[in-house]
């Protein structure tokens, strides 16, 4: 019987220097998976590489064999002695491993409690695996069990719900202001990596015209360039206050940028469309007054951390629902994984078989009344003596190692063949 | 055939029952099964009425028992309108609360209508009586969707992101579906008061005869009339145009149902009890 195996390591059990010399790139891993062939008691094997995360998925005979050539392959490929990461590396089988990557890809074990990304790094990782055929029948349906046990997740839990970080917080504030983002203009006051986050954010979110103001006037011209909008001089933001409708501001000055007084005759002459002003400058670049003003609204870094601690919570208790959903899943999968051991499976033919028997018969005797019980007990001994022919050769077969060491691919074929799982 | 009015209640309880279960669940299906159950206690409230009028030969609202059923029968009827066009799921929560308790008050009204008089059979005072019902309607939503725009503007301007910050829509679609309802309501009430001059100068041999209920009639015209002019001439929109629009309301509720009972006058008939 095969074993699900696990090993690898992540953020919470490796430092990031360690991350760094052990992380795969999509090409290296592929050709990785083409050096598992050397490397006889790995049977499967898929490879998942994240900035956050190595791990390699394998199915073994002999699990402690394959754990050591597991290291090995990091060590060579890699070029790090094994000791230096021996300690930081996680092992998991059985049951465990198949709910660590379900939790892996539901993004419970992830940095960022249901984060989306995760799922499709490891769609790609499997891709790749079916590519190079390092991946089989078990970790086939393990991984299309993984997601179908992510999407489950995702769709009845709310664990990728609210935003969790600075710029999808403000985006999400935005679209409760203004109904759709679309056609909004901006106007980015400063840089910085959050405020450029969030500009990002709004033109994928179709947002209009970029207006773009710096002390220095290069500098605007060049953050404009890059996101195709337009640089303004910054003496000229009050006017435009009357032009855009989300205002993002992260500049190093010590004062109010725009003060309460800027918006006198820009409310009116703006016909009272909405203002939005987030700002993620420390010290504050916007005048908090503004908030008092009709139709306008202002976020500081502080109030959009609350929002995400919120947001955050509500994870967290979405995430203790999404782990009911990975036991069960894990039962789900530990049934399968046992029939596909030889003895059940013999088992299940054997009665499948004698099930169609039985109604055969009693289908037939049920017209041929004048038979003797003698002759019914002849035709019930005839049917066993037809089974146990039909299936001396496939028994055989499956117990014997005529499989050529892929026992769980004939024993798979066999359950779909003969539909044992229904 | 009393118990169609029955099934209508039924039915409304039951639609109020579902939207208030998708406030708090938040499920799509929950908000569908509110809709579907009002329109189907809509379609038995709109076969009452018909019914009503086959049987006493003019149109059934000369007590107040009568004009409360038209009153919920044009709340629903514009709410199922305006969910169709809008698709503002969470106005059920207000509107069909609202068109339940107003039929039920009205089920325990008393019932003997009105002796019929000649006046009551005219094809504009139909007209008339239909219309600025069906305009009050619309302006009873523009007050719940104000009352939604607080809210709503509240928590975001006070970071206070809790129960109706996630249940709300955004301000953008609470002020512009509350705008819509003044307009369709001004609209409406502008035709109700004409045909209304009509009626008068047909019966009476005048057009306005300063009854208390047409002065306070002319009032709320002016009060909404006010309110578009400024949302058309300088942007008056989000917190002044929700609150006028309640203030607005309260004005209507007075006009249709104050001035019966504190005020003499020649509407006063309908809502006696």
């Amino acid at each position: 019987m095969l074993d699900i195996v696990l090993i690898g390591l992540n953020h919470k059990t490796a430092p990031i220097e360690l991350r760094e010399c052990l992380a795969f790139s999509k090409d290296e891993t592929a050709a990785a998976l083409e050096t598992f062939k050397d490397y006889p008691a790995i049977n499967e094997a898929i490879l998942f590489s994240t900035c956050n995360r190595i791990e390699i998925l394998m199915t073994a005979e002999d699990k402690s064999h394959a754990i050591v050539d597991a290291k090995n392959f990091l060590s060579t490929v890699k070029q790090v002695p094994p000791e230096k990461f021996e300690e930081n590396i996680y092992i998991h089988h059985g049951d465990e491993a198949v709910r660590h990557i379900f939790r892996v890809a539901s993004s419970l074990d992830s940095m960022v409690l249901g984060e989306p990304q995760i799922l499709g790094q490891i769609k790609a990782a499997y891709y790749t695996a079916t590519m190079k055929k390092t991946s089989g029948v078990i970790l086939n349906r393990l991984l299309h069990r993984t997601f179908f046990v992510a999407k489950r997740i995702r769709t009845e839990t709310g664990i990728g719900d609210h935003a969790v970080s600075i710029s999808y917080a403000a985006i999400e504030l935005g679209r409760k202001i203004f109904g759709t983002l679309e056609d909004k203009k901006v106007l980015l006051i400063g840089a910085g990596e959050m405020a450029e986050l969030a500009v990002e954010h709004l033109i994928r979110n179709k947002a209009a015209d970029i207006f773009v103001a710096n002390r220095t006037f290069e500098r605007a011209v060049e953050i404009a360039n890059r996101f195709k909008g337009k640089a303004i001089r910054f003496e000229e933001i009050t006017n435009c206050l009357q032009l855009v409708d989300i205002i993002i501001s992260s500049t190093g000055s010590p004062d109010f940028i725009i003060k309460r007084e800027h918006l006198k005759g820009v409310m009116r002459s703006r016909r009272n469309r909405p203002l939005f002003f987030i700002d993620i400058a420390v010290p504050r670049d916007i005048d908090p007054e503004i908030n008092r003003l009709a139709n306008s609204y202002v976020y500081d870094i502080d109030d959009l951390k609350g929002v995400i601690e919120e947001n955050i919570e509500d994870r967290n208790k979405e995430a203790i629902r999404a782990e009911r959903i990975v036991d069960e899943a894990v039962i789900h999968f530990r049934q399968w994984y046992e029939s596909l051991d030889v003895i059940p499976t013999i088992i299940d033919l054997r009665k499948k078989m004698e099930n169609i028997a039985e109604s055969e018969i009693k289908k037939t005797l049920h017209s041929l009344n004048h038979l003797s019980d003698d002759d019914c007990r002849a035709i019930y001994k005839m049917t066993n003596a037809f089974i146990k022919k039909v299936l001396h050769n496939p028994t055989f077969f499956l117990k014997s190692n005529g499989c050529h060491g892929n026992k769980s691919l004939y024993l798979d074929i066999t359950r779909k063949l003969f539909k044992l799982d229904d | 055939m009393k118990i169609l009015i029955n099934i209508t209640i039924l039915f409304y309880a039951l639609s109020t029952a579902g939207y208030i279960f998708y406030l708090f669940f938040q499920k799509n299906f929950l908000h569908k099964i509110g809709f579907y159950l009002l329109a189907t206690g809509f379609l038995f409230h709109t076969s009452f009425i018909g019914y009503r009028f086959i049987q006493i030969g003019y149109m059934p609202f000369y007590s107040l028992h009568e004009t409360l059923l038209i009153a919920g029968w044009a709340i629903a009827c514009v709410f199922l309108a305006f969910q169709y066009k809008f698709h503002l799921k969470i106005l059920g929560v207000y509107a069909a609360p609202l068109a339940a308790l107003i039929t039920t008050t009205a089920y325990f009204l008393p019932k003997e209508p009105a002796q019929a008089q000649k006046v009551f059979k005219s094809f504009w005072l139909i007209f008339h009586v239909i219309v600025i019902f069906m305009g009050d309607a619309s302006f009873a939503l523009a007050c719940g969707l104000g009352i939604l725009y607080l809210l709503q503007e509240n928590a975001i301007k006070n970071k206070n992101h809790g129960f109706f910050f996630r249940r709300l829509p955004s301000l953008d679609l609470l002020d512009t579906t509350g705008y819509a309802c003044i307009v369709a309501g001004f609209t409406m009430l502008t035709l109700g008061l004409v045909t209304g001059f009509v009626y008068a100068k047909t019966i009476w041999g005048r057009f306005w005869g300063w009854d208390p209920k047409e002065v306070w009639s002319g009032i709320t015209w002016l009060l909404y009339a006010a309110l578009l002019h400024e949302r058309l001439a300088v942007g008056w929109r989000g917190r002044k145009s929700a609150i006028m629009s309640i203030i607005g309301f309260a004005v209507l509720l007075f006009t249709f149902l104050g001035v019966n009972f504190f005020l003499q006058g020649h509407h006063g008939v309908f809502t006696q009890w």
